[in-house]
């Protein structure tokens, strides 16, 4: 609902909101121009001298108002001919054109109308409610993702498009409040749906009748410094009837121009008051500075339009269309999705067309629209389940569990549940565990174990496939392709050879640099920018599912390094062993930005065991800056398969790596990572304490032995891998 | 064609003769190109001793702009009932306001004057922008005004 709240609004109105912010930003500038450019009165001085001043030079002198800037202006006629300047308060003397800045004209009625009248300023009033809407929708939306408005400033994962968005939008939000509320209030103003401000005091019926009274003379003129002054109109030449009329920032009066007396006032109302710091704080006129500031965060609004719609794009592409859909009444299968960013739709639709072709009929929904007495013929419901944020219920999947929980009976027909979602977030799969945990509360059959894709792994997927095929005794290969990126062929360059004596072969493969397409470095694409850490999905030769390996090189290394361990009967890793320099692989880059040391100097321990050793190998080899980097390194044998051992006593030398800790398995007395930590608990303690940052890569039980010991390390130090995680202190790359 | 007479009639103490005798008179004002935003106009009329009779015109819809018609607005205390029905567009600057109204014979040659007032946004007010009697001489006689308006003239 919220989703829909934000994406519509912000769809429909992207134009508007895009000129509005544009020329917003760009009007926002003059005010502080005006401000820096008009020259200031000096602060002791009175209107009265002002106005002396400024009569000696214009003795036609009719009207003196002063800007919010502080910019005065005279007008005045002389022998009939109307004149107006910007006045010098030090002199009396025109410095400056009165004459309205045409281009801030322009951009004021494109911002304000479209140069359409009454009908662009609806427009633009519209506009202006789209963005208050969208601001307090992605506001919503912020809070759902980060897990709670106090933690509206946590650290953003996923990928570039999305973070971005949100990360300019937390910022921004503030300001685009501020200018869509106050932009409402000045549109209603106008139309005169507001009340009016009070009214100037009721001309004085009765005047002296003379003229000619000293400026000096005139009441209060020589006490009110020119700071309060907004305008000050003399009467009439030749009129006797006529008054001075002063404006200031408390009120309007009428003054006598004979005995210079007070003749009437009438302070400002409150509701004036009300109405002028609105708009004050709508156009930066009186506050430039802050005109500025929601100047620039205007600025922001074109480059969420941007992101949005390529956020938007993303999740139309990523949700196919689902051909031969059955009805949930007929269907044998029920597959419902829990989706966010619509990924997970893909999954489901695979899973669709594999079981549609095994002979079974299947129904798949979201899981927002379960409703178990409509599955007459179900025989087992399916539920893929990503996961949003910090562990709440997907788009498509809200109420589920409410209404789940509400049932009394559960369905007779078994269950099984796939959880979606990122290892580097702390809250991984946490609505698929939810789930899981909910039915098994309730007693509901279980057709499968809960299982979890990391990253949607088509590897992962398709394991699950398989269990799935064998619980239905049919034969079900799921090769699900998530849109794959181009292609790019890499050439093998040299290779090293290590564990084959602990039926363990491994190679670390360093393939050259493809060639990047101008276009590709310009927008930074493809192989043209890459750090270690990130990953090479690997399409071997009769599959089309990539394989993901991480990178233990950067770009600027100048070529693409793996470290591929030899599975048994592994397809990929088999014909990547087998390369010899010359041979070819075709891959694509996948980013992977939360498996990054970060810009910070702060320690790094990173912890890895087997080929998880390549990223933190790279990040050693990257780390120029010799920030503290301590490297707890699980093998088999050094002898074997110490991978790097060529390399790492170097990069000591030169300072980029500050200690190695190696723990060997196969030996007499095995010792694991997890042994390391512990033996070095007390300064892993210390660092973290001190606000290291740990980076755990490997397989998947190490990761978890890893999180148990330094569970159990810091615990008196009162702290947990889960807090670290949350804080994106603690992050891992499993396989 | 408005009639403002009936307004007269109802704005002011005057008494104005019966309403057959009344005739067609053509407004024309053009703005010049003083290059601002469009220019709020009050065209109304004052008595011989400079007391406000009625208004004519009013060119410019939103009245929370209408105090910057100085010398109209403290006639009238700001009051729009002044101008209900003879309301229309704010003026460009160049164009031209052409208004036909039905007015009473009795303001003629009787000590009226007709006054405009003027205001545009971020410039200078122009009360008493213009200000000519009404007579029938005078009409088709073009005179210019103080600030934004180029020439002003009434025909019958």
């Amino acid at each position: 609902m919220i989703r829909a709240l934000h994406r519509w609004p912000g769809l429909l109105a992207l134009v508007l909101v895009t000129i509005l912010s544009l020329s917003g930003a760009a009007l926002s500038v003059f005010p502080a121009a005006e401000r820096l450019a008009a020259p200031q009165a000096e602060t002791e001085l009175t209107v009265a001298t002002l106005a002396d001043r400024i009569q000696l030079v214009y003795p036609g002198v009719e009207q003196i108002r002063r800007s919010p800037s502080g910019q005065i202006t005279a007008y005045w006629f002389d022998q009939g001919t109307p004149g107006a300047a910007v006045i010098d308060p030090a002199t009396g003397e025109g410095v400056a054109s009165a004459d309205p800045n045409q281009v801030e004209r322009w951009i004021t009625n494109l911002h304000r109308s479209l140069f359409l009248g009454d009908g662009g300023r609806i427009a633009m009033a519209a506009g202006a409610a789209a963005m208050l809407v969208l601001s307090l929708s992605g506001a919503a939306l912020v809070a759902r993702r980060t897990g709670g408005w106090r933690h509206w400033f946590a650290p953003l994962r996923g990928p570039l498009a999305g973070r971005l968005h949100v990360e300019i939008a937390r910022i921004a939000v503030v300001g685009l409040l501020l200018s869509s509320t106050t932009a409402l209030w000045m549109t209603a103003s106008t139309f005169d749906l507001l009340p009016d401000g009070g009214a100037p005091p009721a001309f004085p019926a009765e005047v002296s009748n003379e003229t000619g009274v000293a400026l000096d003379r005139l009441a209060g003129l020589s006490e009110i410094p020119v700071a309060d002054l907004r305008e000050l109109s003399f009467p009439y030449p030749g009129d006797t009837t006529d008054v001075f009329t002063l404006k200031t920032d408390r009120g309007t009066g009428y003054l006598d121009q004979g005995d210079g007396a007070l003749l009437a006032w009438a302070d400002l109302t409150g509701w004036e008051r009300v109405s002028e710091t609105i708009y004050m704080l709508h156009t930066g006129q009186g506050a430039a500075v802050l005109g500025l500031v929601l100047g620039l965060m205007a600025l922001g609004v074109p480059a969420m339009g941007a992101t949005g719609v390529l956020i938007w794009l993303a999740g139309r592409r990523a949700r196919p269309r689902i051909r031969g859909n059955q009805p949930a009444g007929r269907a044998g299968t029920i597959l419902l999705v829990g989706s966010e960013g619509g990924s997970t739709w893909g999954f489901a639709a695979t899973l669709h067309a594999a079981l549609t072709q095994a002979g079974q009929s299947v129904h798949v929904g979201p899981m927002s629209g379960f409703a178990p007495e409509r599955y007459t013929r179900a025989e087992r419901i399916i539920l893929l389940a990503a996961t949003y944020g910090d562990g709440a219920a997907p788009a498509s999947a809200k109420g589920f569990l409410d209404r789940l929980n509400a049932f009394d009976r559960v369905p007779d027909m078994p269950i099984a549940v796939l959880g979606f979602g990122d290892r580097s977030f702390p809250a991984f799969c946490a609505f698929a565990k939810d789930v899981a945990a909910a039915a098994q509360a309730k007693g509901w059959p279980e057709l499968l174990p809960l299982e979890t894709v990391d990253r949607q792994s088509p590897q992962d997927f398709a394991r699950w496939g398989r269990a799935l095929g064998d619980a239905l005794r049919i034969d079900l290969e799921l090769s699900h392709q998530p849109v794959l990126p181009k292609t790019e062929t890499l050439t093998l360059v040299s290779r090293r050879d290590y564990g084959a004596e602990v039926q363990a072969p491994t190679a670390i493969l360093r393939f050259a640099l493809p060639r990047v397409t101008l276009w590709q470095r310009l927008v930074g694409a493809g192989f043209a920018r890459f750090e270690a850490g990130d990953l090479i999905g690997v399409l071997p030769e009769g599959s089309a599912v990539p394989r993901l390996y991480s990178l233990a090189s950067a770009r600027c290394d100048g070529f693409i390094e793996i470290v591929v361990k030899k599975h048994p009967g592994g397809l990929c890793s088999g014909q990547l062993t087998a390369l010899e320099p010359g041979d070819t692989v075709t891959a694509f880059l996948r980013r992977n930005p939360g498996f990054r040391p970060g810009p910070s100097r702060a320690p790094l321990i990173l912890i890895g065991a087997g080929t998880g050793i390549g990223p933190l190998a790279g990040f050693v080899r990257g780390n120029t800056r010799r920030r503290p980097i301590h490297l707890f390194f699980g093998m088999r044998h050094p002898k074997s398969d110490f991978f790097y051992g060529e390399e790492l006593p170097a990069w000591q030398d030169e300072e980029r790596l500050v200690r190695l800790v190696m723990a060997v398995s196969r030996v007499e007395h095995p010792h694991y990572v997890q042994d390391a930590l512990r033996d070095d608990a007390a300064q892993v303690t210390r660092l973290i304490r001190d606000g290291a940052r740990v980076m755990v890569c490997g397989g998947r039980e190490m990761a978890a032995g890893v999180a148990d010991t330094l569970a159990e390390i810091l615990a008196p130090a009162g702290l947990t891998p889960a807090v670290l995680k949350a804080e994106g202190r603690y992050v891992e790359d499993v396989y | 064609m408005k009639s403002l007479l009936a307004t007269l009639a109802l704005t002011t103490a005057l008494t104005l003769p019966s309403l057959a005798m009344a005739r067609p008179v053509t407004l024309t004002a053009t703005l010049n190109n003083y290059g601002g935003d469009g220019a709020y106009l009050a065209l109304y009329v004052t008595d011989t001793s400079g007391a406000y009779v009625g208004s004519l015109w009013m060119a410019g819809g939103k009245s929370k702009y209408y105090e910057h018609l100085t010398d109209w607005y403290r006639a009238t205390g700001g009051d729009t009932a002044q101008v209900n029905g003879i309301t229309g567009a704010s003026i460009g600057a160049g164009r031209t306001l052409e208004i036909t109204l039905d007015l009473a014979d009795a303001l003629f040659d009787a000590g009226y004057t007709l006054h405009i007032d003027a205001a545009v946004e971020d410039m200078r007010d122009s009360p008493n922008e213009v200000a000519v009697p009404l007579t029938t001489d005078g009409a088709g006689t073009s005179v210019p005004g103080r600030r934004y308006v180029a020439s002003f003239a009434y025909d019958m």
